[in-house]
């Protein structure tokens, strides 16, 4: 038995150290808006905040995570979708399929923690999660938004459709 | 290399079950006959209302409209949505001809099972080729105008007053004489008694009056998408249910020969391996992650077949003596004599373009999860053919259709994949057949799997050749495509006289199978198009725009080597070849005239042009992008798409990013076969875009008000040739391989 700390709760899990904390938050805690991508951490749908930071969560085993360690998932950011990132992606209207968002939006409050207003090029560093239905122009919009940035933001929607 | 494996004849049978349904006539009934299934729909996943489904009263006014005493108004959906935001077009023609209030709008999905119950009372299901709302906007948009009529008849009946006397503002019915007005909640049950009105009298509003269809509106399905909450088919969980992992032989046309399951039993899980077909294991167990894990352990024997010598080099040879031989080759198109005209012009010119086997890489890996109980099988799937994934379903399962029932969940991403091929419901339907009765089984695959048994985007190269005269005019051209054919794999019985038609999409004459949905749109007088047919052992499929992606490359990119070749501008000499289609040349001057054709750029920027036809819609690019060295940057991109009527401004937005976004990862990436198997099987051989290859995308809706096309896939044929002839014109050189193998890369 393992004890974890998730959005604020404890649990107690029944898996094998090795295991993935992807899959003891999905499968022994039933948390199942963190999703499987690709288990290798390459694509980022699995992504949480451990100890505010971003983690891929598809290859961190339980073993290396302790009682006193918090992690955050989609679940936890906020509440209501309260979190200026979530509010931002649904302004935008950011979601096409909405698998990879989660993922998405827990990268974007990392990095906004971290850097409060950042540039097109920080955006490009730091969110490498991998969307195959293509909203990476709103998901940039949408963080730049959330940023307060709303010139930049505009900047980006300018002309995004017209009909002529 | 061309024996038809097992795995294909499987995928024969799935294919050939869901054609028949498709052809069947369909009438549109209202009003189904009685009133539980109203509440039977009711559980069912919606998505507007996530997980928190409505159990309140609810009226049916007709099979497509309820109506809810608080005034909300309830649309049935028959289509899979997968991102591409069909629910919330189809919702909007629906509410538009109901006069609704849009903020009252919920939906609910139509379930197969209810359908085959119902007389396919809400036509067909499936969701692919562009078709969502292309092919069901007359019946949905009938299904909301009935429903007014019913409502407001509903009203004149109560204040004894003519119909016609009434006006209807989102969801209120006024009576202006008499100052009296009522909502659509109050009227709903006098209103379900009405006897419908016939169908086919009934006006539909003339698209240029629309107040809520061609509107910009956020979509309907977001708020679930942003905290976790929405239910995906890897999702579903179920009391008692146990989890599979899986594993197909490795090179296609293997078999699986045997296990050892000792080797495993000691694992935690409970792990039990067994063998799910006659090329795939599967290990269940307690947890997905220990059936993974203890598949991964399982000593397996395979039997991998004379495929397992097949090498990438041999499938390109294969493909080469289909540029030049004369061996199972047709023209589709031979005007005039292009052979001649070409060998007799001033200038010639000839390239071979190269485009390789392409993954659809859903970001859902694909999964199902099946129940099976005494006369009653179930499966929650992500599909984009519900009915055929309860086809596969009851066909593997031996249960019949009107005992099956599959329950759709919202994609994790479809693009082709989820659509005529149903190996999943097949694989995880065969593994719960041998399962205790009524245990119901979730089968997940590992991005491994998904990439080495995906059905690719079939490789396709072509030798384009052409003749200028004195003046840089094009007097011949000459395209021969050799490559894949989709038919050959998964539809044999389309192909005719040895003539797959289908691998020209996007190069037809006017006059053929698919009038007007993805015609040439140049007029020479030698133009001769040829498609030679090379096959593989590579399983291939439909996948997001189809064969329109790789015949525009080739049309699209050969064209501008012409056009440089006759010191041209790329611009005005494809007008000159476009006059007699006057849609392809709309919107190619859409494209230039946002794109700023011809205007100054910044030093070190260049653009290029490219238009095309797919899915009954037309589409044109500019696209501006930077070489520095090797490295490319796409800056900008300005799509121009006629799909006729636009119904969803915001989702023809989203969906020409999507287009984009799709079309540059094939200028990263490609799948190919070592010793008979896919190489590259998950993300760290295999690149996919991210934001910062992501250009600014401009679209331009250039609507004409007189046809319906597709959305979801018709602009991404144009994104590749825009971005390689921008690059043309910032080097001097073509591009005629992807992914790039000249040592560009994209930043």
């Amino acid at each position: 038995m393992a004890t974890l700390n998730i959005n604020g709760k404890s649990y107690e899990v029944n898996a094998e150290p090795d295991t993935p904390l992807l899959w003891v938050i999905r499968e022994q805690v039933g948390l199942t808006g963190t999703k499987f991508g690709c288990g290798i951490a390459q694509c980022g749908a699995c992504s949480i905040h451990l100890n505010g930071a971003v983690t891929r969560s598809c290859v961190l085993p339980l073993a290396a995570v302790g009682p006193n360690d918090k992690i955050t998932t989609i679940e936890g950011l906020s509440s209501n979708a309260s979190h200026p990132v979530q509010k931002a992606w649904k302004e935008i209207d950011v979601p096409q399929c909405g698998y990879c968002q989660s993922g998405q939006i827990m990268a974007a409050a990392s990095l906004l923690a971290n850097n409060p207003r950042p540039t097109d090029a920080q955006i490009d560093a730091a969110m490498t999660n991998v969307c195959r239905c293509g909203t990476y122009q709103r998901i940039r919009a949408a963080i730049h938004t959330a940023a307060g940035d709303t010139a930049r933001a505009a900047e980006i929607m300018k002309n995004e459709v017209t009909v002529v | 290399m061309n024996d038809i494996t097992d795995i294909t004849k499987a995928m024969h049978l799935e294919n050939s079950q869901l054609e028949n349904p498709s052809r069947r006539d369909f009438i549109v009934k209202s009003a189904v006959a009685g009133g539980g299934l109203a509440l039977g729909l009711a559980g069912c996943a919606t998505g507007t209302e996530g997980n928190a489904p409505y159990t309140g009263p609810v009226t049916e006014i007709n099979s497509w409209v309820l109506v809810r005493p608080n005034d909300d108004v309830v649309i049935r959906i028959a289509r899979s949505e997968m991102g591409q935001g069909t629910l919330t077009g189809l919702a909007q023609l629906v509410a538009e001809e109901l006069d609704a209030d849009w903020s009252k709008v919920r939906t609910e999905h139509v379930l197969p099972g209810q359908n085959l119950a119902n007389k396919r009372v809400w036509g067909d299901m499936s969701t692919g080729g562009s078709r969502g709302i292309r092919t069901s906007h007359d019946y949905v948009r009938r299904a909301g105008a009935a429903a007014k009529i019913m409502l407001v008849q509903a009203a004149a009946n109560e204040w004894k007053v003519p119909a016609g006397e009434l006006t209807v503002d989102k969801g209120v019915i006024t009576h202006k004489a008499s100052g009296r007005s009522t909502t659509y909640g109050k009227v709903a049950d006098a209103a379900a008694k009405i006897t419908p009105p016939e169908l086919k009298t009934i006006k539909l509003r003339d698209p240029r009056q629309w107040k809520i269809a061609g509107k910009p509106v956020k979509r309907l399905d977001t708020d679930d998408k942003l905290d976790g909450s929405k239910k995906y088919a890897v999702d579903v969980t179920l009391p008692g249910m146990v989890h599979a992992a899986i594993m197909d032989c490795p090179v296609f046309g293997g078999k699986l020969v045997s296990f050892d399951q000792s080797q495993i039993a000691s694992m935690p899980g409970n792990p039990r391996a067994l063998r799910v077909n006659e090329t795939t294991v599967a290990v269940v167990a307690d947890t997905w992650w220990r059936a993974k894990k203890a598949l991964e352990a399982l000593p397996k024997v395979w039997d991998e077949g004379p495929n397992a010598k097949v090498q990438q080099s041999d499938i390109m040879k294969h493909l080469a003596t289909g540029l030049t031989g004369n061996e199972n080759v047709f023209a589709d198109t031979n005007d005039g004599d292009a052979l001649k005209a070409i060998a007799g012009a001033a200038k010639k010119l000839e390239a071979v373009y190269e485009v390789p086997f392409i993954p659809h890489v859903c970001m859902e890996p694909m999964n199902a999860t099946v129940r099976l109980s005494p006369g009653k099988a179930e499966c929650w799937v992500a599909t984009q053919n519900a009915e055929a994934s309860m086809a596969t379903l009851s066909q593997t399962s031996g249960v019949p259709l009107n005992q099956c029932e599959v329950y759709k969940m919202d994609l994790g991403g479809g693009f082709g994949r989820r659509g005529g091929n149903q190996d999943f419901v097949r694989q995880a339907t065969q593994i719960a057949m041998q399962l205790p009765a009524g245990t119901p089984v979730k089968m997940l695959w590992t991005r491994e799997e998904d990439l080495g048994h995906d059905f690719f985007r079939p490789i396709q190269h072509a030798r384009c050749s052409a003749g200028l005269d004195a003046n840089g005019n094009l007097v011949g051209l000459h395209i021969r495509v050799s490559g894949q054919s989709i038919n050959a794999f998964a539809a044999p019985a389309a192909i005719k006289n040895g003539r797959d038609i289908r691998q020209l999409q996007g190069l037809w004459k006017e006059a053929n199978m698919f009038p007007n949905d993805a015609q040439f749109g140049y007029t020479l007088p030698n133009l001769r198009i040829e498609y030679a047919m090379r096959n593989t052992h590579v399983p291939v499929g439909a996948w997001r725009g189809v064969n329109t992606n790789h015949n525009g490359i080739f049309a699209e990119c050969f064209i501008e080597e012409c056009a440089r070749a006759a010191g041209k501008d790329s611009l005005e000499f494809r007008r000159a070849l476009l006059g007699k289609h006057k849609y392809h040349l709309g919107v190619l001057n859409a494209a230039a005239a946002k794109g700023d054709w011809g205007k100054p750029l910044p030093a070190g920027r260049h653009r290029g042009i490219a238009q095309f036809m797919g899915y009954g819609s037309y589409s044109a690019a500019v696209a501006e992008v930077s070489v520095n060295g090797n490295d490319v940057k796409i800056h900008r991109m300005v799509l121009a798409t006629n799909c006729g009527h636009a119904v969803s401004l915001e989702q023809i937005a989203a969906q020409v990013q999507g287009g984009v976004g799709m079309g540059i990862s094939t200028l990263m990436s490609e799948c190919s076969v070592r010793d008979g198997r896919i190489y590259e099987i998950n993300l760290d051989k295999l690149a996919l875009p991210k934001v910062q290859h992501m250009p600014k995308v401009e679209t331009v809706i250039a609507p004409t008000f007189d046809f319906w096309g597709g959305v979801g896939e018709p602009t991404i044929c144009v994104v590749v040739p825009a971005v390689l002839n921008a690059i043309h014109a910032a080097t001097g050189k073509p591009v005629r391989h992807i992914p790039f193998n000249n040592g560009m890369r994209l930043v």
